[in-house]
């Protein structure tokens, strides 16, 4: 579970998250939805510490992460795994060994352990085939796909998500949704993705918070999304022509 | 005024981050090991082409300025020596240096801070900073003072060969010259201003790659911020050093 208290967040005077307070439940999808310029990146950024909050406090279960200092944090880290917006693969390094090096740094396992978690990472997110390539060399969602595999290799008790489908075709976003939604179920992670993509909203969305010009507008889950009374929301959800038409023939 | 020493406080800091105790031995000895060959080995053909020029050069002038009845030959190959050992080996090659080595670091670590590489350190548990910079520290501190060497040694030997080639003067003299009140000490000199610069122009660099901010463009500036205050920095600490050392 990640409680996040009255957080206020700005950028040389201009706010950027106005006291936000929400609640994101463990072994369920978390989806922080928005525009583009919303503060989504920033209220995720923010949970993890690589913002530090003005005000308000952030709760790992019971821990107030917020008030730790850095040696204290690292350790929360270890069980924590996030997907940049970029993929933020090491460039330097190849898939196999950007999967490996949390393994490298924090455990003692002997080299054969630690190539078979990776080659079970790299199977799940069907990259295989990929270990000794560059990021370089890669396709906008190899670099994602991998980036997940990067994530999940520590088995993260936290998993932060930001637009793990954007730029992707529609089969492969939903591949990796269900990916992401799978390991949630699977290992009780608390996932918090970032998306301004419909379908993932629809697809695996269980509890939605949806974040207007840094404030948290609405949330909910997406049962109740599609009748949500709100005018931004709507404007949002309804913004695609599909989504109109699906509206209107649900009438 | 006042954002000189802001800089100079988070540089502070961010030494004092690299400086911490390493998450694991055996990764960093692998990576300074790696550093070595792509800050130091790579380095080897630079330094070797220019100072064998710059030898050569520095002879040839010597020999003419100095043509007079009262100065004797040798001279040449003493004041050559000097030269190399004192300035060239260790403040010029150093600035060639932070050219080449200092513009790589910074745009390496420049562009890991625009593309959230360094984020994504962060966010595994890693002390970025003493992951990306105390093995290329480390390296270049150990490997600098072995290309300071390696240029003394081509460099007058780029000076013999021009004696020899154009037959400006008599090589023998040259050698004698060479020979003409050595002290070892000069050499610990060098070496000890070229440990200082090592340190000096990887810390600056990757200090302008850390912190950078934006796009691609900030990473280019960052790069050339890093060549111009390590340069400066290596002049105030070479006469600094002089006037420690050598009084
Ligand atoms: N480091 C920063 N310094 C100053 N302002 C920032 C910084 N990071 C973000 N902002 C500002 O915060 C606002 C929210 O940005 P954010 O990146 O959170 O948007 P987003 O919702 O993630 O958008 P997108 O969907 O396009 O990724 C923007 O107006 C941006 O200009
Ligand atoms: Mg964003």
């Amino acid at each position: 579970m990640i409680k996040v208290e009255n957080v206020v967040k700005s950028f040389e005077g201009r706010t950027v998250l106005k006291d936000i307070s929400v609640e994101f439940g463990t072994g369920q999808t978390n989806l922080i939805i928005g525009r583009s310029g919303s503060g989504k990146t920033v209220l995720l950024k923010s949970l993890v510490g690589l913002h530090d909050v003005d005000e308000g406090a952030i709760y790992y279960d019971d821990v107030c992460f917020s008030k730790l200092d850095f040696r204290a944090r690292k350790d929360i880290r270890r069980d924590v795994g996030m997907i940049f917006q970029g993929g933020a693969l090491l460039d330097a390094s190849t898939v196999a060994e950007n999967v490996k090096l949390p393994l490298d740094l924090f455990t003692e396992q002997s080299e054969e352990e630690k190539m078979e978690r990776v080659n079970t990472c790299l199977k799940r997110v069907n990259l295989e085939h990929a270990h000794h390539l560059y990021p370089s060399e890669l396709s906008g969602g190899m670099v994602k796909r991998a980036a997940i595999a990067r994530a999940i290799v520590m088995n993260p008790r936290y998993l932060f998500c930001d637009e793990p489908n954007s730029g992707l075709d529609p089969q492969t976003s939903i591949v990796i949704d269900n990916l992401i939604s799978d390991i949630t179920k699977e290992y009780n992670i608390t996932t918090i993705i970032n998306t301004h993509d419909m379908n993932s909203v629809m697809e695996i969305g269980e509890k939605i918070v949806f974040i207007y010009e840094g404030e948290k507008w609405w949330e909910g889950s997406k049962d109740d999304i599609l009748h949500a009374d709100n005018q931004e929301l709507s404007d949002f959800v309804f913004a695609s022509a599909m989504a109109k038409r699906a509206k209107k023939a649900s009438k | 005024m006042f954002k000189f020493f802001e800089s100079i406080g988070k540089y502070t800091l961010l030494m004092q981050k690299v400086f911490s105790r390493p998450e694991k031995r055996s990764i960093y000895y692998r990576r300074i090991w790696h550093e070595m060959e792509a800050l130091g080995l790579n380095s080897i053909g630079l330094t070797a082409i220019i100072s064998i020029f710059i030898g050569s050069a520095v002879t040839l002038q010597m020999a003419i300025t100095l043509e007079s009845p009262f100065i004797p030959q040798f001279m040449i190959g003493y004041a050559t020596r000097e030269v190399m050992i004192l300035e060239f080996s260790s403040t010029v090659v150093a600035l060639i240096l932070a050219g080449k080595v200092g513009s790589n670091i910074a745009s390496e670590i420049g562009t890991m801070r625009i593309t959230e590489q360094i984020d994504a350190l962060e966010i595994m548990g890693v002390n970025s900073a003493s992951y990306l910079i105390l093995p290329k520290i480390v390296a270049t501190v150990f490997f600098f003072p072995f290309l300071a060497i390696f240029s003394m040694l081509i460099g007058i030997g780029g000076g013999y060969g021009i004696a020899v080639l154009t037959g400006i003067m008599n090589p023998m003299e040259y050698i004698d010259g060479l020979r003409y009140c050595f002290y070892t000490e000069e050499i610990t000199y060098a070496l000890t201003k070229m440990v200082f610069f090592a340190f000096f122009i990887t810390s600056i660099s990757a200090y302008c790659g850390y912190y950078a901010k934006g796009n691609s463009l900030e990473v280019g500036k960052a790069s050339t911020k890093a060549v111009v205050v390590s340069s400066i920095v290596i002049m105030i600490c070479n006469l600094v050093l002089t006037q420690i050392i050598r009084t």
